[in-house]
C-alpha cells in the first residue's frame, strides 16, 4: 500500500474560476458555485461562479443546474434523468453532502450554493465522475436470486414477513452517495466493496427464497470487502432514499459470527 | 474489434472502432434488458448499447405494476384481460398481438419472479395483485385484481432484477453509448449502428445480424410529462430518417396524476388501492363521466374528464387549474406499505402529507401509444409494395418505441411493463430462429459511416444563433398548446404550422460545447433533433386523423369512426423537403389461435 496522500495532487486543486454574468432584469437572483473541469485541456479544476434568477426557476437544485445550462452555460455538464429521485443519475456533492440534486430543494441551502462532484472518484468531467469500479463491485456481490431447488411452474411462496425483510434493502438506486461518502471506502475503495455494493449483497442474503447463503458469505469473508465499514454511518446519513447501509453490513457480520458458531 | 480512419468530415477526422455481434440491442430498459437476455440464453454473441447506465433507463420510475391473469386475488383469465385491453385500445389494437400478450403474461410475471424480483405477497404467499384502471373480470362486469406490484416501485424492481440476469448471462454492455443512426444496405436490410462513446467521443461501429430498438418513447417533445429527460425516442427518429414509417403517433397518453407543477407520477395504483379525485367543489366527478368504474375508468377517459373539470370552472387552487387526488382517507398502514414511494415524491414535490392531504394533480404527457409498427414477434413493419406486412429485415422494435400494436389508441395502466417482458422475451425467441450463432455477415456498405458522421459533426459545429434550449422550449410549447387532451382542426393547423417552423429553423441551431468527451450539449442537440422530427409526425397525425379515438379527441369530430378511421397511421418523414407523408395499415381484425374469437367493436363506456 502506497501512503496516504492527505492533499490532493497539484494538478487537481480547484482554482478560482469564471464569475458569469448575472442574468439581465432579474432581481431574485441566488450564487452558485460549481466545480468544473475540461478534460481537453491541461488546466487545473476550477470554481465557476453563477447567479440564477430564482423567480425563473423550479425549486430543486437540478432545475437551478439546468437553468444555468439552458441560460448560461451550455457547457456545464452532469449526468440526470428521471428528475424524481429513482434513476440516481444526479447524484452529486451539493452544500458539502452527496445526495441527488433532483430531490434536494435549493431551500434547505443556506448561502451560496455550492456543487462538486461526488468524492474521491476520478472526474470525467464537471461533474460526471467515472463509476466503473463501484459498478464492479456492485456486480461482484453477485446480484441475482440463486436456488437450487427446482423452480415451481408458478412463483416462490414468500410470506408478507419474509418479504418485509427486503424493505429498506431493495430500493436502493445505486447513485453511489453513500460509496463515496464512506472514508474507508476513501481509502481502500479498490479493495472495500462499500456500503452500497454490501446493501445489495445483504439484499440477497435475507431474501428467503435465495439458497446460496453459504456462497454468498465465503464470497465477503475477507479482511477487505466486508471488514473496512468501522461503521462511521456516513453512508446512512447521506443516503437519499432514507436507507441504512450501515446497519445491513452490521447484519452481515452476524450473520458470519452466527455460522461460526 | 478494429480501428480504422473514417473519411474526413469537415476538416476534421472520426477514428472508428469497428465491432461484430450476432445482435445488438440498443437500450437498457425493460425490454432491451429482457431481449438481451434472451438472445445471450440463445446463444448469440449480443451487445447491449445504452446511453444511460441500465439502472437508470425510464422503466425504473414504473410505480404501480404489471398485468398478468394470474388469479390471486380472485378468479382470472387471459380472455378477460385481453378484452379489457382491446376495449381499452378504442379497437385500434392489433388482436392478434394483444391475444400473444396477454396468453403469454402469466408466464413472464413467473420468470420474473423466479429471477428474484421482489414482488409484494399475500398471506398466502403469492405475488399481491392490485385492481387497475380498466382491468375487468368477466368481459366488463366486476373489478379485476390483475396488476402485480412490488409496493409502488415495481418498475424500479424488475428493472434492477434485469439487469441483475444480464449481468448472469455475461451480458457486453456498451454503457454510456449515444447510437447516432442505423447502418442500412441497399436492399433496406439493418446491417447494425454507429454510436459515440461519450466519454472519450470515440465512435464505434457495430456490425449486427439483428438490431432490436428499444430506446422507449419521445415525451420530452411536450413542456411538461412525467418521462425522464432521456426519454427523447432516440430509436423512433432513427427509423424515420432510415426511410421507414412510424406508425399511430398521433396517440399519446396523458396520466391524469401527474404532481402539478412538477410533472412527477403519482401510479394510478393509488386510485387502484382507493384514492380518488374531487374537483373546486369537492364533487367526486368522475362518477358522472363514468358511473361504473369511477376513478378506475381508462386513462384517456379520467384525463378528459379533469380537463373539462378545470376548463368549465370546477378546477382547484388559486387558478383553479388543477385537481385534487385524496389518499387521506386510507389507512396509514396501507399507505406505508402499499404507496411509500408516491407518498415520498407527494411530500418532495407538493409539500403534501398523504396522510392528511390531497395531491394536487394534472393530467400530463406519459406515455406514446405509436412507434415503429411491428408484429408479434418484435419485427419492424414497413408498407411496401401494396403489403402493409412487409417485415424490415435485420431490424427489431420493442417496448414504448414499438407500435405492435397492443396499445391502440390507449393503453391500459400496468400493460406496458408486460409489453416490456412478453416482448423483450418474443424478440429473443425470434431470434434464435433467425440468426446462427456467429453467422458470416456480409461487408458493410462502403458508405455505413457517413450519415451518421455528418450529422454528427454538423451539430457538433453549428454556429447559429439559436441555442438547442430555445428551440427545444418552443417545439415542447407548440406540442403543450397544440397537441394536447382536446384537439380541433383549427389548433392543429396551427400547431403544424408552428412546428414546421421550428423543424425550417434547425439550421440556425447554435451549440457551445465543441469537445469531444461527454458532450452533452453535442448529445443534447442530436436527442432534440430527434425529438423534434417526431413532433412533427406526431401533431401532423393527429391533423390528419379526423376522428376521436383512443387518447385521440377531436371536438370538431367528437365519434370514433369505424368505417373510415378503424386503421393504423404510417407517417414517413422527408427531411430534405421538410414534410410528412401518410398512408394507412389496416387493424389486424383477427386473432392469434382460435381460443378466442375477434372482440367486435362497440360503444365504449366505462
Amino acid at each position: 500500500m502506497t501512503m496516504v496522500e492527505l492533499l490532493l495532487p497539484k494538478n487537481s486543486r480547484p482554482t478560482e474560476g469564471k464569475v458569469w454574468p448575472k442574468p439581465a432584469g432579474a432581481n431574485n437572483l441566488r450564487e452558485f458555485r460549481i466545480y468544473r473541469w475540461d478534460p481537453d485541456d491541461e488546466s487545473n479544476p476550477r470554481i465557476d461562479t453563477y447567479f440564477v434568477d430564482m423567480d425563473d426557476c423550479g425549486p430543486m437544485v437540478l432545475d437551478a443546474t439546468l437553468w444555468i445550462k439552458n441560460n448560461i452555460d451550455p457547457t456545464l455538464t452532469f449526468r440526470r434523468s428521471c428528475r424524481e429521485g429513482i434513476c440516481g443519475s444526479c447524484a452529486m456533492n451539493i452544500d458539502g453532502t452527496n445526495t441527488l440534486a433532483c430531490t434536494k430543494a435549493l431551500d434547505e441551502v443556506k448561502g451560496v450554493v455550492k456543487i462538486y462532484p461526488l468524492p474521491h472518484m476520478p472526474v470525467v468531467k464537471d461533474l460526471v465522475p467515472d463509476l466503473t469500479q463501484f459498478y464492479a463491485q456492485h456486480a461482484s456481490i453477485e446480484p441475482w436470486l440463486k436456488t437450487d431447488t427446482p423452480q415451481p411452474e408458478a412463483e416462490w411462496k414468500q410470506s408478507p414477513e419474509d418479504r418485509s425483510k427486503l424493505d429498506g434493502l431493495y430500493e436502493c438506486i445505486l447513485c453511489a452517495c453513500c460509496s463515496t461518502s464512506c472514508p474507508s471506502y476513501w481509502w481502500n475503495g479498490d479493495r472495500y466493496l462499500g456500503p452500497a455494493a454490501l446493501l445489495q449483497a445483504y439484499r440477497w442474503l435475507i431474501d428467503s427464497r435465495d439458497e446460496a447463503t453459504g456462497e454468498r458469505l465465503d464470497n465477503l469473508e475477507d479482511p477487505f470487502r466486508l471488514y473496512r465499514c468501522h461503521t462511521i454511518m456516513n453512508c446512512a446519513k447521506a443516503c437519499p432514499k432514507g436507507l441504512n447501509p450501515a446497519k445491513a453490513i452490521a447484519e452481515i457480520k452476524n450473520m458470519m459470527i452466527t455460522r461460526q458458531l | 474489434m478494429a480501428t480504422s480512419s473514417a473519411p474526413g468530415q469537415n476538416g476534421s477526422a472520426y477514428p472508428i472502432t469497428d465491432h461484430t455481434f450476432d445482435v445488438v440491442v440498443i437500450g437498457a430498459g425493460g425490454a432491451g434488458l429482457r431481449a438481451t437476455v434472451g438472445c445471450s440464453q440463445a446463444g448469440l454473441r449480443t451487445a447491449c448499447i445504452s446511453k444511460v447506465f441500465p439502472t437508470r433507463s425510464h422503466t425504473v420510475a414504473a410505480q404501480g405494476g404489471i398485468s398478468a391473469a394470474l388469479g390471486n386475488m380472485g378468479r382470472d383469465d387471459w380472455r378477460w384481460h385481453m378484452y379489457d385491453t382491446v376495449k381499452g385500445s378504442d379497437w385500434l389494437g392489433d388482436q392478434d398481438a394483444i391475444e400473444y400478450l396477454c396468453r403469454n403474461a402469466p408466464e413472464a410475471v413467473y420468470e420474473l419472479e423466479h429471477w428474484g424480483v421482489p414482488f409484494s405477497r399475500t398471506e398466502e404467499g403469492k405475488i399481491y395483485q392490485r385492481p387497475f384502471g380498466g382491468m375487468t373480470t368477466e368481459f366488463g362486469k366486476g373489478t379485476a385484481q390483475r396488476t402485480c406490484a412490488a409496493a409502488d416501485r415495481t418498475g424500479h424492481a424488475i428493472l434492477h432484477t434485469l439487469y441483475g440476469q444480464a449481468l448472469r448471462n455475461k451480458t457486453e454492455f456498451f454503457i454510456e453509448y449515444f447510437a447516432i443512426d442505423l447502418i442500412m444496405d441497399s436492399e433496406g436490410r439493418c446491417v447494425g449502428v454507429i454510436c459515440i462513446k461519450m466519454d472519450d467521443g470515440s465512435i464505434h461501429r457495430f456490425r449486427s445480424a439483428l438490431t432490436i430498438l428499444a430506446t422507449g418513447g419521445y415525451g420530452r417533445a411536450y413542456f411538461s410529462a412525467t418521462s425522464a429527460h432521456t426519454c427523447t425516442g432516440d430509436g423512433n427518429a432513427m427509423v424515420l430518417r432510415a426511410g421507414l414509417p412510424l406508425q399511430d403517433m398521433e396517440f399519446v397518453q396523458f396520466h391524469p396524476t401527474g404532481i402539478y407543477g412538477s410533472g412527477c407520477l403519482i401510479t394510478e395504483g393509488a386510485r387502484g388501492e382507493g384514492g380518488y379525485v374531487t374537483n373546486g367543489n369537492g364533487e367526486r366527478f368522475m362518477e358522472r363521466y363514468a358511473p361504473s368504474a369511477k376513478d378506475l375508468a381508462s386513462r384517456d377517459v379520467v384525463s378528459r374528464a379533469m380537463t373539462i373539470e378545470i376548463r368549465e370552472g370546477r378546477g382547484v387552487g388559486r387558478n383553479k387549474d388543477h385537481i385534487y387526488l385524496h389518499l387521506d382517507h386510507l389507512d396509514p398502514k396501507i399507505l406505508h406499505e402499499r404507496l411509500p414511494g408516491i407518498s415520498e415524491s407527494a411530500r418532495i414535490f407538493a409539500g403534501v402529507d398523504v396522510t392528511k392531504e390531497p395531491i394536487p394533480v394534472i393530467p400530463t404527457v406519459h406515455y406514446n401509444m405509436g412507434g415503429i409498427p411491428t408484429n408479434y414477434h418484435g419485427e419492424v413493419l414497413t408498407k411496401k409494395d401494396g403489403n402493409a406486412d412487409s417485415v424490415v429485415p435485420g431490424l427489431m422494435a420493442l417496448g414504448e418505441a414499438a407500435c405492435v400494436s397492443i396499445h391502440g389508441a390507449n393503453r391500459l395502466g400496468s400493460n406496458s411493463l408486460i409489453d416490456l417482458v412478453v416482448f423483450g422475451r418474443a424478440a429473443g425467441l425470434r431470434a434464435r430462429e433467425l440468426v446462427t450463432p456467429g453467422q458470416k455477415q456480409p461487408e458493410l456498405p462502403a458508405n455505413s459511416a457517413e450519415m451518421s458522421l455528418s450529422r454528427l459533426d454538423k451539430y457538433r459545429w453549428a454556429k447559429g444563433s439559436t441555442p438547442t434550449a430555445t428551440l427545444r422550449a418552443k417545439m415542447q410549447a407548440t406540442m403543450q398548446s397544440n397537441c394536447a387532451v382536446f384537439r380541433t382542426g383549427e389548433i392543429l393547423e396551427e400547431g403544424s404550422q408552428a412546428i414546421h417552423d421550428v423543424w425550417k429553423a434547425m439550421p440556425d441551431i447554435k451549440i457551445s460545447d465543441r469537445s469531444l468527451i461527454w458532450n452533452s450539449d453535442l448529445i443534447e442537440t442530436m436527442e432534440f433533433d430527434n425529438l423534434l422530427i417526431q413532433a412533427v409526425v406526431t401533431m401532423d397525425s393527429a391533423l390528419n386523423r379526423q376522428e376521436s379515438r383512443g387518447a385521440h379527441a377531436r371536438e370538431d369530430f367528437p365519434n370514433r369512426d369505424d368505417k373510415e378511421w378503424m386503421k393504423h397511421t404510417l407517417a414517413w418523414a422527408d427531411e430534405a423537403k421538410g414534410k410528412i407523408d401518410i398512408d394507412y395499415r389496416p387493424v389486424h381484425t383477427y386473432t392469434m389461435t382460435d381460443e378466442i374469437e375477434y372482440i367486435e367493436p362497440k360503444a365504449r363506456v366505462y
